[in-house]
């Protein structure tokens, strides 16, 4: 009986030694890839490991960095991926805290368009979602994280009023006996009991930003301003031959400083996760 | 006595969010059913024609195809990510060597946009394929559909796993132990036991994997880009390719006509979906 036990764990580590290498294997594959000579980059021969003849170090990457401005792209991510998040989460946090302390008809009439607002799908608002950025002069990295807000509003408020429900209102009386006006009840209190939810929606949301790809193209305009994803699906879908080389090496930088952000703050993004899950 | 004292304050604490959903959401919701009962190629020359786009839009092959493409691939992804995300959760749930980094590497693809995921793939399993002597994702559907699959598995397996784990954590050990104390098998732990008492995490994957399969575009259009001849094309895909990429005064309200019954059909499945689990649900 016990040593069945040990066997049937041995198979299970086994078996999920073999998962993590499918899980690693692609990633590994374009970064071998990525230092190959253009040329030798072929459909079957992907696998092979780079030889010494067509092993190119990292000129690869300075291609791709010069000729997709790769530099440029990733700043106009991080600028809108930040502006958004913390818009979100300031606004967001403060609406949610009126939703609940204020009960009103149209507190939850608010409340239920924003949960309405996370099941419907995108392509539903894309065209007129972008014809009102243009309008609005939303169309551009520095304003686009207004667009942000309305369309992440539905996740983030749903989160905050969900944790904001569980804070005894004690806490807030107290504060505003002492004297403390909503503004500094809300930032000096309510703050720091919500920053692990704060974390959380943080980082669920700056996945999200950072990874969207139609709404910036959409919305941005696609000749002046390019963040990583259309970046990558630009140089990528334009005709005439696509130089591999550049490419691979483009999908390495665009995945190697999310790598190194979810090693360190992992414990967060999969606390995250499941908070987010467990309130749906 | 809270509420009272910040109830007059909400130009600081819900406007900013209230006009920005506005501007986000509201008006380009509403704009947007206006717009499906109407012919338009801007917004400048905007006729309304009544539900004739909707008509049309049944009558376009393509979008049937793509309707019936995408049921298919929203429920074989729905079901193979959760069944494998499951199995893999109970594993990592028995204190095995090296569970925090198996859990780690799982949980990557997440954090990996849908469209650099979707050359990743295309790279490695056209490569294979070649190998196979198969025609390549862009010549095959059958190829292309079974890619997107992979895909999606890859990519979402690991955040499954994560709320499935979260969900078996919870159940209290006392319960499995007394289980095991009355002479039960595991097959009989997991199915009268562990399963009945994850039913909210099952509830909340299942849902999470179908609608995210249904409304799946980023890996559609990177990975086949809807070849050969829009064979491989998922309706949301189907819906961008009807707005932008063909010519033709008329398809843009057809465009728009599919988008509303698009989202009338994701609505409908969460709708029956979360109703079928939830009541499956055991009160703790």
């Amino acid at each position: 009986m016990e040593s069945n036990k040990k066997l049937s764990r041995t198979i299970a580590s086994v078996v999920l030694a073999v998962i993590c290498v499918f899980y690693v294997y692609p990633i590994f594959a374009i970064l071998i890839n990525s230092l190959k000579m253009n040329k030798a980059i072929t459909t079957s021969g992907v696998f092979q490991l780079p030889s010494a003849d067509n092993f190119v170090g990292l000129a690869n990457y300075v291609e791709g960095i010069t000729s997709m401005n790769f530099l440029k792209s990733f700043w106009y991510s991080l600028v809108i991926s930040v502006m958004s998040v913390v818009l979100i989460i300031l606004c967001c946090s403060m609406a949610a805290w009126y939703i609940i302390r204020v009960n009103g008809p149209l507190s939850k009439a608010f409340y239920y368009l924003c949960i309405f607002s996370m099941v419907v799908p995108f392509q539903m608002v894309m065209f007129t979602l972008a014809n009102t950025a243009d309008r609005l002069h939303l169309n551009n990295p520095y304003n686009i994280c207004i667009i942000y807000l309305g369309f992440g509003a539905g996740l983030a408020v749903f989160m905050f009023t969900g944790f904001v429900k569980g804070i005894p209102l004690e806490i807030e009386e107290a504060a505003m006996i002492d004297g403390c006006s909503p503004l500094q009840t809300f930032f000096l209190v309510l703050v720091p009991i919500l920053k692990p939810t704060i974390i959380s929606t943080a980082i669920l949301e700056t996945m999200w930003v950072w990874n969207d790809y139609l709404l910036p193209t959409l919305v941005l305009d696609i000749k002046k301003y390019r963040t990583i994803p259309m970046a990558i699906q630009y140089f990528r879908g334009s005709y005439g031959t696509v130089n591999m080389g550049a490419m691979m090496a483009c999908i390495m930088i665009d995945i190697v400083p999310i790598i190194i952000m979810y090693l360190v703050c992992q414990k967060y993004i999969i606390e995250g996760v499941v908070a987010g899950a467990v309130k749906g | 006595m809270v509420g009272k004292s910040i109830k007059k304050w909400w130009p600081v604490f819900l406007l900013p969010t209230a006009v920005a959903f506005a501007i986000g959401f509201v008006w380009p919701f509403i704009w947007g059913i206006y717009l499906s009962f109407c012919k338009f190629t801007t917004v400048k020359n905007v006729k309304f024609i009544g539900f004739s786009n909707y008509s049309k839009v049944f009558a376009d092959p393509t979008f049937s195809h793509a309707f019936w493409l995408t049921v298919l691939f929203a429920f074989l992804s729905s079901v193979l990510i959760n069944i494998l995300a499951f199995a893999i959760a109970l594993a990592l749930t028995r204190g095995l060597k090296g569970t925090n980094v198996f859990r780690t590497i799982f949980f990557m693809p997440n954090l990996i946009g849908g469209i650099v995921l979707g050359y990743i793939w295309q790279t490695l399993l056209n490569g294979l394929l070649s190998k196979w002597g198969q025609p390549l994702l862009a010549l095959s559907a059958f190829n292309g559909f079974w890619g997107m699959i992979i895909l999606l598995c890859w990519q979402q397996i690991g955040y499954m796993m994560i709320i499935y784990i979260a969900g078996l954590n919870n159940i209290s050990g006392d319960l499995i132990e007394a289980a095991e104390i009355d002479g039960a098998t595991p097959a009989q732990i997991l199915f009268k036991i562990k399963i009945p008492m994850i039913m909210p995490s099952i509830t909340i994957c299942t849902f999470l994997t179908l609608t995210n399969g249904f409304k799946m575009f980023d890996q559609n259009l990177s990975l086949t880009g809807g070849e050969p001849a829009k064979q491989s094309q998922l309706l949301a895909l189907n819906i961008y390719d009807t707005f932008y990429a063909r010519s033709g005064a008329q398809w843009k309200g057809i465009g728009q006509a599919k988008a509303v019954v698009f989202f009338l059909i994701v609505v409908i499945i969460a709708l029956i979906q979360l109703r079928a689990t939830t009541s499956r649900e055991v009160q703790q």
